[in-house]
C-alpha cells in the first residue's frame, strides 16, 4: 500500500476546487433537501468516512495529496466554488465584477466572516493567501495560476481588486484556492508550522483532533455563514486496505465510502446493504488513455494512431474490466462539461479498418509469422503500466489481444510509480504509457496540450505538437465569453481526436455507497458532497453522540 | 569479562556507522526523489519551482555532502524532517513506536508462550499423533499468507459473528470510555493482529525447540540423571530443557530488532498506524530522512540485540564462560 493506492498515476490539477467538491455546500440548493415526512431535519450524529491514505498538511495552499483536500475542503473556503451544475458560484465571496475585459477582477467579500477562533475574515487575508501562493519559498503546488497577476490591491476590509497581467479565463475558478488566515500565519514558516497540524479556518467544520494513521475528527461550525450544517461530527478514518474498507461497511463501522465497480455492481445488492445502504453515481473529472511517445517513427504516421482507435474495442474493455461503470472518451475535456465537443463521435469498433490503415502506412505481414512489419522491423512496442492499479493493467491486456489481432505485438510493462515517473516518462524513454488525467472544472489544459511544455518534468511528454492546436490553447486563456470559449475548446477537441496523440479510451464513474440514515442526499454532475452542510439524521436513527 | 564487553561494544560503533553509510547510498539508488512526490506530473509546479525546493532541502549537493550533513545531525540525535510533511522524523517515529511495540512484545510473548511448550511436547512425545497434528498445525501457521488469513477471520469473527472488531485500535468513540473500558477496547482490537501474527511465527520457534529438546534428551547427561532417579519432569523441565534453551535464547536476542519492525502489508489489513507503514510510505515517497531514522533505530537494536544474546549466552552456559577468561 503506498499513498496512492488505486488512483496512483492519475495526476491533479486544481485540487482544492475538484477534490474538496464531496464536501462544498451551495446556499442555492437549500431547499432542495428531500424531506421525508416524519423525518425532520435535526442536528446530531456523526459521519464516518474511510480513506486510504492519511492526510499530510493541512495548510491548505500546502495540501497536494488526496486526504490533505479532503479535510481542507471541509474546513476552508475559497472566494468561489462550483455549485451542482458545475457553475462557478460565490463562496468567500458575494459576488465579482469582472471588468477590463477580463483584465481586472473585483471581488466583494462577505462580511461577518468569522475564523474559527473569533477572528474576522477580511481582504487581507485574500492578499497574504496571494502572496504566500507566489512566495518561492512556500512549497505550495498551486502557484502558477497566481503568477499572472499583476497586482492584488485591498479596496477595503471587504473588497479586493486583482489585475492580471494578461486576460485569464482561468482566473475565477482559480479563485476556488482556499484562504488562510492571516493574523495567524504571518509570522510563521508555512513548511514547518504546527497550524498544518491544527489548522483554523473559515469552513463549515472545525478541527478537533488528528491521530496520525489513525483517524482526523473534525465538529461542527455552529457559526458558519451559510448555517450550522446538521451533522455535528465528521470522523476520518484511515483504513489502507480495499478489503478492510469493505468489510468495515459490513460491520457499518464505516458510513461512506468508494466502491470498485466489481464491488458495485456483484457484491452490494444483497438484503443487507440493500437495507442499510444507499449507492449513487456519477462521472469523475478523470479519463484514462494510452499515450504515445510522439517521437517514436513507428508512432509518426497517423494512419497508424488512428489504425489502434479502430483496432482496440473500448465498449468490451468497458464492460469487462469496469463492469460498464465507465463511458467513453473521445477527447482531453470533461464529458458532460460544456468544453466537450459532443459532435465528436468515437471510432466505431472496425478491425478490417484498422488493417486497411496499417496497410496504407506501410505495415505488411511480409513473411506470414502474422505480425506486422515494415523495412525489416517487425511492429512492437512496450506499453509502461504503474504498479498499484490493477484495472489499467486488465485494460491494457485486453488492448494487447485487439492490437495482436491486427498484428502488432504490444508488450506491457509493470512499474513503480516513482520509478516510471522519474526515469522513464521525464527522460522520454518510453514507447508508449497507458495513464490518467484528473482534471480541474475549467477545461484550459495548456500545461498538457502546448508544444512548448516538452521540458523535463513537464506534462505534454507524449511531444504533441500541432500549432492551430497551440494558437487554440492560448486563445481560450484570454477568452472569457463562455460561447465563444466553448467552441474553442470544440475545435481543439476535434483536432486532437483526428490527430490521436493518444488514445482516448474511458471515463470511469464514481461510486459512492452511503449509510441511508444521511437524508438530504442528491447526486448531481458534480458529486454528492456539494449541499454536505444540508445532510441530516433523523432523532430517532441518530448512531453517534 | 568488563574488559571483554567494553571491548565488545567499541567494536560495535564503527560496524553501526558503516551500516548507516551504505544504507545512505543505497537508498539513493532507487530512481527518484523526495520533491517528486508533492510535484510530480502537478502542472502546477512550474520546472523552476521544482528546483527550487531541491535545492531548498539541499537535495542538489553531491551525495557524499549530503552524508555528511546528515551525519553531523545525526551524532546531535536530529533526525532531520520528513519530506512528506515536514515534521520531525524522531516525532513521527515516537508517534508509531509504542504500538508497534505493544504488538510485537505481546507476539513475541504468545509464541514463545505457546511455541516452547509446543516444541518441548513434541520432542517428548516425538513421532506421536500430537506431534504430527503439531507439526501440521505449525507448518500451517507458516504457510498461509497472513493477510489472506486476517481477511478471513476478520470477516467471521467480525461479521459473522459479530465478536470482535474489524480494524484500528480504538473505537471511534474511544475518548468517551473509562480506563477499564479502553483497556479493553484496545485489547479486543488487538486479538487478532497478535493472534495472526503470533500463528505466523510459531513454527519457527517450536520447531528449534523441538529439535533442540531431541538433542539434549538423546544425551548421556539425561541418561544418567533419569538412571539416578529423578522424576521424569524433574528430568525434562530442570535438566534438559535449561540445555535445550540456549538457542532459543539467542533467537530472543535476535528478535530485538524485529520488535520496532511491522509488516506493511498487515498493518495496512488491520489499520495499525505502525512502523511498517511509516517506513513503507517513506521508502516509496523516498523521504530520506525517515528512511535513515528507521534504519538507523534497526541498526542499534540489531547490534545490540546481538550483543546481549552473547552476554546472556555466555552467561548461561558456563562452558562459554570459561572458555572465555
Amino acid at each position: 500500500m503506498n499513498i496512492y493506492p488505486k488512483n496512483t498515476g492519475t495526476i491533479f490539477i486544481s485540487i482544492p476546487l475538484m477534490l474538496a467538491v464531496f464536501f462544498l455546500s451551495s446556499p442555492l440548493i437549500a431547499k432542495d433537501s428531500q424531506m421525508l415526512s416524519g423525518d425532520e431535519p435535526a442536528y446530531g450524529d456523526a459521519i464516518v468516512v474511510s480513506s486510504i491514505g492519511d492526510a499530510h498538511s493541512l495548510v491548505p495552499i500546502l495540501a497536494s495529496d488526496s486526504a490533505s483536500s479532503d479535510i481542507c475542503g471541509m474546513l476552508f473556503n475559497g472566494l468561489v466554488k462550483y455549485d451542482k451544475d458545475v457553475n462557478i458560484v460565490g463562496d468567500l465571496a458575494e459576488s465579482w465584477d469582472i471588468l477590463d475585459d477580463g483584465l481586472m477582477i473585483v471581488f466583494h467579500l462577505r462580511e461577518n466572516v468569522k475564523w474559527h477562533d473569533g477572528a474576522a475574515f477580511t481582504a487581507r487575508d485574500v492578499e497574504f493567501t496571494y502572496k504566500k501562493l507566489i512566495d518561492p519559498a512556500v512549497k505550495t503546488p498551486y502557484g502558477g495560476d497566481f503568477e499572472r497577476i499583476k497586482s492584488l490591491d485591498i479596496m477595503d476590509e471587504h473588497t479586493v481588486k486583482v489585475t492580471y497581467k494578461e486576460p485569464f479565463a482561468p482566473a475565477l475558478s482559480s479563485w476556488g484556492m482556499w484562504i488562510i488566515p492571516e493574523h495567524l500565519l504571518k509570522n510563521e514558516d508555512l513548511n514547518k508550522t504546527t497550524f498544518s497540524r491544527n489548522p483554523i479556518g473559515t469552513g463549515p467544520y472545525k478541527f478537533k483532533s488528528w491521530k496520525t494513521g489513525e483517524k482526523i475528527e473534525l465538529v461542527s461550525n455552529h457559526e458558519y455563514f451559510e448555517g450550522r450544517p446538521y451533522i455535528d461530527r465528521y470522523i476520518y478514518r484511515i483504513i489502507p486496505d480495499e478489503a478492510t474498507i469493505f468489510l468495515e461497511l459490513q460491520t457499518q463501522g464505516v458510513d461512506l465510502a468508494l466502491l470498485t465497480p466489481l464491488e458495485f455492481t456483484k457484491q452490494t445488492n444483497n438484503k443487507f446493504f440493500q437495507a442499510r445502504y444507499r449507492k449513487f453515481e456519477y462521472p469523475s473529472f478523470g479519463y484514462t488513455y494510452m499515450g504515445y511517445n510522439l517521437s517514436d517513427p513507428k508512432f509518426q504516421d497517423v494512419r497508424v494512431r488512428q489504425a489502434i482507435n479502430y483496432a482496440v474495442n473500448k465498449d468490451e474493455i468497458i464492460n469487462t474490466v469496469l463492469f460498464g461503470l465507465a463511458r467513453i472518451t473521445t477527447g482531453p475535456f470533461m464529458l458532460d462539461s460544456w468544453a466537450y465537443n459532443k459532435d465528436v463521435k468515437p471510432a466505431p469498433y472496425n478491425v478490417e479498418e484498422a488493417k486497411r490503415l496499417l496497410k496504407e502506412a506501410g505495415w505488411a505481414d511480409t513473411n506470414k509469422d502474422g505480425w506486422l512489419e515494415k523495412d525489416g522491423k517487425l511492429f512492437e512496442f512496450t506499453v509502461l503500466v504503474n504498479q498499484g492499479n490493477t484495472d489499467r493493467l486488465r485494460c491494457a491486456e485486453m488492448i494487447q489481444r485487439y492490437l495482436k489481432e491486427v498484428g502488432i505485438k504490444m508488450k506491457i510493462r509493470v512499474l513503480e510509480w516513482g520509478a516510471m515517473i522519474h526515469e522513464f516518462i521525464n527522460k522520454r524513454r518510453f514507447e508508449a504509457v497507458l495513464m490518467g488525467w484528473f482534471l480541474s472544472r475549467d477545461p484550459d489544459n495548456y500545461d498538457i496540450w502546448h508544444s512548448s511544455k516538452i521540458r523535463e518534468g513537464e506534462f505534454n511528454f507524449i511531444g504533441y505538437k500541432n500549432d492551430e492546436v497551440d494558437r487554440l490553447l492560448v486563445e481560450g486563456r484570454l477568452t472569457f465569453d463562455r460561447q465563444k470559449r466553448a467552441e474553442i475548446y470544440h475545435s481543439i477537441h476535434r483536432i486532437v481526436n483526428d490527430d490521436q496523440p493518444c488514445l482516448f479510451l474511458y471515463s470511469p464513474e464514481v461510486l459512492p455507497i452511503l449509510n441511508k440514515r444521511f437524508r438530504g442526499v442528491e447526486v448531481s454532475p458534480i458529486g454528492i458532497g456539494y449541499n454536505f452542510i444540508k445532510w441530516y439524521v433523523p432523532k430517532d436513527e441518530q448512531k453517534y453522540r | 569479562m568488563v574488559n571483554y564487553i567494553l571491548r565488545r561494544i567499541l567494536g560495535l560503533i564503527p560496524v553501526f556507522f558503516g551500516i548507516t553509510l551504505i544504507s545512505f547510498f543505497v537508498i539513493h539508488l532507487a530512481p527518484g526523489r523526495p520533491t517528486d512526490l508533492q510535484t510530480t506530473l502537478n502542472p502546477k509546479v512550474s520546472y523552476e519551482a521544482k528546483l527550487r525546493w531541491e535545492k531548498m532541502e539541499g537535495l542538489d549537493k553531491p551525495i557524499h555532502i549530503q552524508y555528511i550533513r546528515w551525519l553531523e545531525k545525526f551524532i546531535k540525535l536530529d533526525f532531520g524532517r520528513s519530506y512528506i510533511d515536514d515534521r520531525n522524523v524522531s516525532e513521527k517515529i515516537r508517534e508509531r513506536i509504542p504500538i508497534t511495540l505493544l504488538l510485537n512484545i505481546l507476539s513475541i510473548f504468545l509464541i514463545f508462550a505457546i511455541g516452547v511448550p509446543l516444541g518441548v511436547i513434541s520432542a517428548v512425545k516425538r513421532e506421536s499423533f500430537l506431534d504430527k497434528i503439531t507439526t501440521v498445525f505449525v507448518f500451517f501457521g507458516f504457510s498461509v499468507p497472513e493477510f489472506w488469513l486476517a481477511l478471513l477471520l476478520m470477516s467471521f469473527f467480525g461479521i459473522s459473528l459479530g465478536w470482535l472488531p474489524i480494524s484500528g485500535i480504538k473505537s471511534i468513540d474511544f475518548e468517551y470510555l473509562s480506563l477499564g473500558s479502553k483497556i479493553l477496547d484496545v485489547g479486543r482490537h488487538l486479538i487478532l493482529p497478535v493472534a495472526i501474527a503470533a500463528f505466523g511465527s510459531l513454527a519457527g520457534i517450536s520447531r528449534y525447540m523441538r529439535s533442540s529438546m531431541i538433542g539434549v534428551i538423546n544425551q548421556d547427561f539425561i541418561r544418567a540423571s533419569r538412571a539416578k532417579g529423578l522424576k521424569e519432569s524433574e528430568v525434562i523441565y530442570k535438566h534438559a530443557l535449561k540445555n535445550a534453551i540456549l538457542p532459543v535464547i539467542t533467537i530472543l536476542g535476535l528478535s530485538v530488532p524485529g520488535l520496532i519492525g511491522g509488516s506493511v502489508i498487515f498493518e495496512s489489513i488491520f489499520s495499525i498506524p505502525g512502523m511498517g507503514r511509516l517506513f513503507y510510505e517513506a521508502v516509496m515517497a523516498r523521504d530520506y530522512n525517515t528512511i535513515m531514522g528507521v534504519l538507523s533505530i534497526g541498526a542499534i537494536l540489531t547490534l545490540l540485540g546481538n550483543f546481549l544474546a552473547d552476554i546472556a549466552y555466555s552467561y548461561a552456559d558456563p562452558r562459554i564462560r570459561i572458555s572465555k577468561e
